[in-house]
Formats: C-alpha cells, sequence, structure tokens
C-alpha cells in the first residue's frame, strides 16, 4: 500500500486547519501549485479573448467614424483594457464566490489566512501586486520586443525578476504568492461535491449471501477500508478483480458458484465497516491493518 | 433477516434533508448573491450551517464512509465562508468606502505620504536644475519615447503645438490614454514594490519627480513654463497625488517587512497590506479620474488660466477631503 502512503502524506501536506467559532476544525485543503496555474492560465486567456473581441469592436467604429474623434476610439481602449485587467480579478473575487471563473473551474477560491472575513482590501492588495508580479515582466518584454535595441542583460534581469516573483509561490508550503503574502490571504480548494450513495447500502439484498467470521473481519483497518471505498467507487472492473483476489487470500475465502467480485467486495466493504465503526463507537479506532487495537 | 443497519447509515437517513437543503440554499446565494434568498431561507442559513457543523462532528467519530466526511468538509467550508464572510450590502460597503474607509486609510499613513511627496517635489528640483544647467541630463532622464521629441533641441513653435493642439492630433490623446495607463502602472508598482523594503519605490518616485523637473526645463528653455505648467497642472495635481499616495502606501509595507517589531516580517506585512489597502482601490479611483481630466479635459481647456483653476481645484478638493477632521466619522468610530 505504499502508493496509498504517498498520496496520503500529499494529501496531508495539502491540509490546514481552520477552527470555527463554533470549535470545529475544517480541515481545509489549499490549492496546489497546479491548480493555481491552471486557475490563472484560464483567466488570462478568457481576459486576452475579451480584449480582442473589444479591439475588433473598436476597429470598426473606428474605420466607421474615420477622423473626427476617432482617437478618442483608441483612448477607450486603453481605458478599457486597464479596467478590465484590474476589474476582472477584483470584482470576481469580491463576489460571495469570492473567485475568478479560472479558480471557479478548479474548484479553488480566496480566503483570508487567520480565518477571518475576506475583505475588499484584502483582494484588492493581491490582485495589485499581481499586476508587478505577472503582467509588468510580460509587457516589459513585449515594449522591449517592439522598440528593439535591448541587450542580454536587460533580458536576464526580466527573467530574474519573473523568477522571484512567478516562483514565489514554490518556495513556500503555503503557496503564497507575494500578493497573497501582503494581503494575508491564500487560496483553498472548496469545490462543490455531491452526496454519493451510501456503500454499504447500495445492494445489501446480496450481502446476506456472505458471512465474515470475526476473524476474516479482523484483516483490515480504518485505511484499508478507506481504500477499498475508493476502489468500490471507481469501480474499474480488473482492480476490484485484483483487489478481490488479495482479499480471499488473505482470509481464507473460499469463494462459492459464480460470485461476482463487486458482490464480495461491496459484502465485505460492509461488514468490515460495521465492525470498525462498532469497536469505534466503544473507542478503539483501528488506524490500519498492523494497528493490533 | 432485516437488512443490517449502521448507526452512521441511521444518522445519515436523519440528516441527510438538511444537508440538501443547505447546499441547494448554498448554490443560490452563489450563483445570485444574497439577494436571491427569500427572508425565511436567509435566516434558514445560518441554522443549517450549525446542524451541518455539528453533523461533521458526529460523521468524524462515528462514520467510516469517507466520501461522507469529505461531503460534509466541503459542504461546511462554503457555508462557514458565507456565514462569517458576509458583509453589508454591496451599495452600503461602496458608501461606507467613500464616507469613511478611503480617507481613514489615507490619513493613516500621512507621514509615509509626506515623505514620498518631499522625494517627489526635490527630485523635481533637481530634475529641473540639472536639465537647466546641461541639457544632456535630459537624455539620461527622460526615455525617448515617453518624451516623443520634447527634448532641448526641439523648436519652441513644435513645444507650444504639442501643448495646445490635442484636439487635432490624433496621437496626443492616444499618448495620453498610454500616459494613463503607464502612470496606473507606476503607482500600483510603487505600492507592490514596497515589498522590498521600500527601496525600489523610493527610486520609481524619484525617477518620475526627476522626469517632469527635465520636461518642465525643457518648456522653461522656450519661455513656455507657464504654459507647461497649465499643461501638467490640470490633471497631475491628482494623478501626482495618487502617485504620492501610493509611495506611501509602498513605504508603510517596506517599513513593515524591514522593521517588524515583536511580529514575524509575514505577519507584519499582511497587516500593513490590509491597512493600506483601501487607499490603493482611491489611487486607482484617482488615476481614472485623472485620466479622464488629462484625456478629455485637457482637449477642451486651452486657457491657461483656466487648466490651473481645474488643477488647484483638484488638489484642494482631495486634500479637504482626505486631511480634514470629520466629526461624523469619528462619532462612528468610538461607537
Amino acid at each position: 500500500m505504499s502508493v496509498y502512503d504517498q498520496l496520503d502524506r500529499a494529501d496531508r501536506a495539502l491540509r490546514r486547519s481552520l477552527v470555527t467559532p463554533e470549535g470545529v476544525d475544517l480541515n481545509l485543503r489549499i490549492g496546489d501549485s497546479g491548480q493555481r496555474i491552471g486557475a490563472f492560465l484560464i483567466d488570462v486567456i478568457i481576459q486576452y479573448g475579451v480584449l480582442f473581441l473589444f479591439a475588433l469592436v473598436l476597429g470598426t467604429i473606428y474605420s466607421a467614424v474615420e477622423g473626427k474623434g476617432a482617437e478618442n476610439v483608441g483612448v477607450l481602449y486603453f481605458l478599457g483594457a486597464f479596467v478590465l485587467q484590474n476589474g476582472w480579478f477584483i470584482g470576481f473575487e469580491l463576489s460571495p464566490r469570492a473567485a475568478t471563473p479560472g479558480k471557479r473551474f478548479l474548484g479553488l477560491r480566496v480566503a483570508s489566512r487567520d480565518g477571518g472575513r475576506l475583505t475588499a482590501e484584502a483582494v484588492i492588495v493581491r490582485n495589485v501586486t499581481r499586476q508587478v508580479e505577472f503582467f509588468l515582466p510580460v509587457a516589459f518584454i513585449f515594449v522591449a520586443g517592439a522598440l528593439g535595441g535591448v541587450d542580454g542583460l536587460f533580458y536576464l534581469m526580466v527573467a530574474i525578476w519573473m523568477g522571484i516573483f512567478l516562483f514565489f509561490p514554490l518556495f513556500n508550503k503555503d503557496r503564497l504568492r507575494v500578493g497573497d503574502l501582503l494581503a494575508g490571504t491564500w487560496v483553498v480548494r472548496s469545490p462543490k461535491r455531491i452526496l454519493m450513495p451510501d456503500l454499504s447500502q447500495t445492494g445489501a439484498h446480496t450481502h446476506a449471501h456472505f458471512a465474515f467470521t470475526d476473524k476474516q473481519l479482523q484483516a483490515y483497518g480504518v485505511k484499508e477500508l478507506h481504500v477499498l471505498e475508493q476502489v468500490l467507487r471507481t469501480r474499474d472492473r480488473k482492480t476490484m478483480a485484483a483487489v478481490a483476489m488479495r482479499i480471499r487470500r488473505k482470509i481464507d475465502w473460499v469463494s462459492g458458484p459464480d460470485e461476482r467480485d463487486e458482490d464480495f467486495l461491496a459484502a465485505y466493504y460492509a461488514a468490515l465497516r460495521s465492525r470498525l465503526e462498532q469497536r469505534m463507537l466503544f473507542g478503539h479506532r483501528r488506524k490500519d491493518k498492523h494497528d493490533k487495537a | 433477516m432485516a437488512p443490517l443497519q449502521l448507526k452512521s447509515q441511521k444518522f445519515r437517513e436523519e440528516r441527510e434533508e438538511d444537508w440538501r437543503r443547505l447546499s441547494f440554499l448554498l448554490d443560490k446565494v452563489e450563483g445570485g448573491g444574497a439577494k436571491s434568498l427569500t427572508d425565511v431561507q436567509l435566516m434558514a442559513v445560518p441554522v443549517l450551517y450549525r446542524s451541518a457543523l455539528s453533523s461533521l462532528s458526529v460523521a468524524r467519530a462515528t462514520s467510516l464512509d469517507q466520501s461522507l466526511v469529505e461531503y460534509l468538509e466541503g459542504l461546511c467550508a462554503r457555508a462557514y465562508f458565507l456565514v462569517y464572510g458576509a458583509r453589508a450590502r454591496l451599495g452600503e460597503r461602496i458608501l461606507r468606502f467613500f464616507t469613511h474607509g478611503w480617507p481613514a486609510a489615507v490619513r493613516s499613513i500621512w507621514k509615509e505620504t509626506l515623505a514620498a511627496a518631499l522625494i517627489v517635489g526635490l527630485s523635481v528640483v533637481v530634475g529641473y536644475v540639472l536639465v537647466r544647467q546641461n541639457p544632456d541630463w535630459y537624455y539620461a532622464i527622460v526615455g525617448s519615447d515617453m518624451a516623443s521629441g520634447r527634448d532641448p533641441t526641439a523648436s519652441a513653435e513644435f513645444l507650444r503645438k504639442s501643448l495646445y493642439d490635442g484636439g487635432k492630433d490624433q496621437s496626443l490623446a492616444m499618448f495620453a490614454a498610454f500616459l494613463f495607463n503607464n502612470n496606473a502602472r507606476v503607482a500600483l508598482f510603487a505600492f507592490a514594490l514596497g515589498f522590498a523594503f521600500a527601496l525600489p519605490t523610493a527610486l520609481l518616485l524619484i525617477q518620475n519627480g526627476a522626469g517632469m523637473g527635465a520636461m518642465i526645463a525643457v518648456f522653461a528653455a522656450k519661455d513656455l513654463g507657464w504654459q507647461f505648467g497649465g499643461w501638467l497642472f490640470i490633471h497631475g495635481t491628482t494623478e501626482l497625488f495618487a502617485i504620492i499616495i501610493a509611495g506611501g502606501a509602498g513605504f508603510r509595507i517596506g517599513l513593515a517587512v524591514a522593521f517588524p517589531g515583536d511580529r514575524t516580517r509575514l505577519d507584519a506585512a499582511a497587516t500593513a497590506g490590509r491597512q493600506t489597502g483601501a487607499a490603493m482601490a482611491g489611487v486607482v479611483l484617482m488615476l481614472l479620474i485623472a485620466g479622464l481630466l488629462e484625456g478629455f479635459g485637457r482637449q477642451l481647456i486651452t486657457s491657461d488660466l483656466a487648466r490651473y483653476g481645474v488643477g488647484a481645484a483638484a488638489a484642494a478638493l482631495w486634500l479637504s477631503y482626505f486631511y480634514l477632521p470629520r466629526r461624523e466619522g469619528a462619532r462612528r468610530e468610538r461607537v
């Protein structure tokens, strides 16, 4: 089960405790770097798409007006671009969902690090800083490329700059941008989950065919139960067959005629869970199969 | 044999209805704001939230259904952000920002703002003196793309045209918009770069101040100083003030990082960032107003005196808005 150990550790590295005023730990998960980058890319792509359409519309207006007042079209473009670039992040993060479309798509949201409310000031600060972190060096590169006559040293400086700001989130455990740091915010996962059916109830009518002895149910602990739950929810035929074989061998189970792997696993899951939950009510939470409790 | 029923199953059956209702209400709020709920629904949210929290505690203690615990964690987190993140309605918040938050935030960094203003003022003088003594300095201070031909070798005629011919010269309006974008960026950078111990902020302020001084020197050498002043003044008071406030906010953050006192540097920076956030929101607004004054006001108003008048009026308005003591605000603070 070493794969699951690693996954477990990776998951725990992203968990942060946030205790509500009612005294319950919400056990939040922070967004990892991949999700953050993905969300940002989605946002930027949509933004530039909108800007492009905006420019197209203004272009047609420009050619229609021709001459008189035409320069105002250019002014409009610059103002529009500014409002879009800054308003996009700030506006969306001030909404009740506290997330831009990119973050929404990946199930992220912005939250205050101290667990308090996310203030407008914090949102503004974290997004104003974004300008310096990303848009400034990018603009530099474009402008420098257009004007020409810049030497390698310039690009080196820009590279160092981007290296510091852009990769800042990779070098702290909370994946904070410089903007998050200043604003006292972080980005947490808050995906909308659907309530899955209780596995111990689905197909309960077939469970009666399986009678497990106490000894057979002592083979595993909570961790194995959770892995089994995942296997049953994923319903990959090959995995189920392999897992069923391992369990049968471990508990010396003699399969009946045409016994389906899934039925066997579901029945064993239900029985194991029932036993472990009962023991839990009496204060024994058996962590995994090595736990002697 | 009756189907085996676990305690955790019974528990889930009893509470499931409430969870689904809470989830439904959360969907509604996240889609359309708190307004989309009826009064009854709105009152139900905190109650359902607390019951979901207690469900989570129970589930953690009694249920080994991992997906159930995860579902409840997600649900509780969403509800938590709604219940404890809920603020006054947007309209009220905006109103409060204008009546209280913005001026208070600017007032709270008055020392840093003063320092930023002194730095800018000094560098304007330095830039002016340097260029008057030796025009070659101009090229070192002002970039060629910013100057767009307005350098010491330009004729007085050309310079005069650049001051008053905005309406006919297409590129000038574009230039103004570009400048706005540019100045807005300068302000944002002055703030954000404060993070690096405030040094880059100071450098940015000096560079901008010196550039302005150098420009004034060029125009003054051709006896156009008064006119250039008007050209600059109409929007410059608002814009420069915004940049100075941004610089002040940057200083505040830089000082907090450099001298965090008995807190960690991170905490100190976060506190300073939040204190100055409202001021920065105001700065962006000021820059927009300056942009409008620059793009349109300057083209419509070509009389020097009127330009000075508008600029001075704007400066007076900003100063009194920020720094005049207010009884109403003080009373609210005490309550």
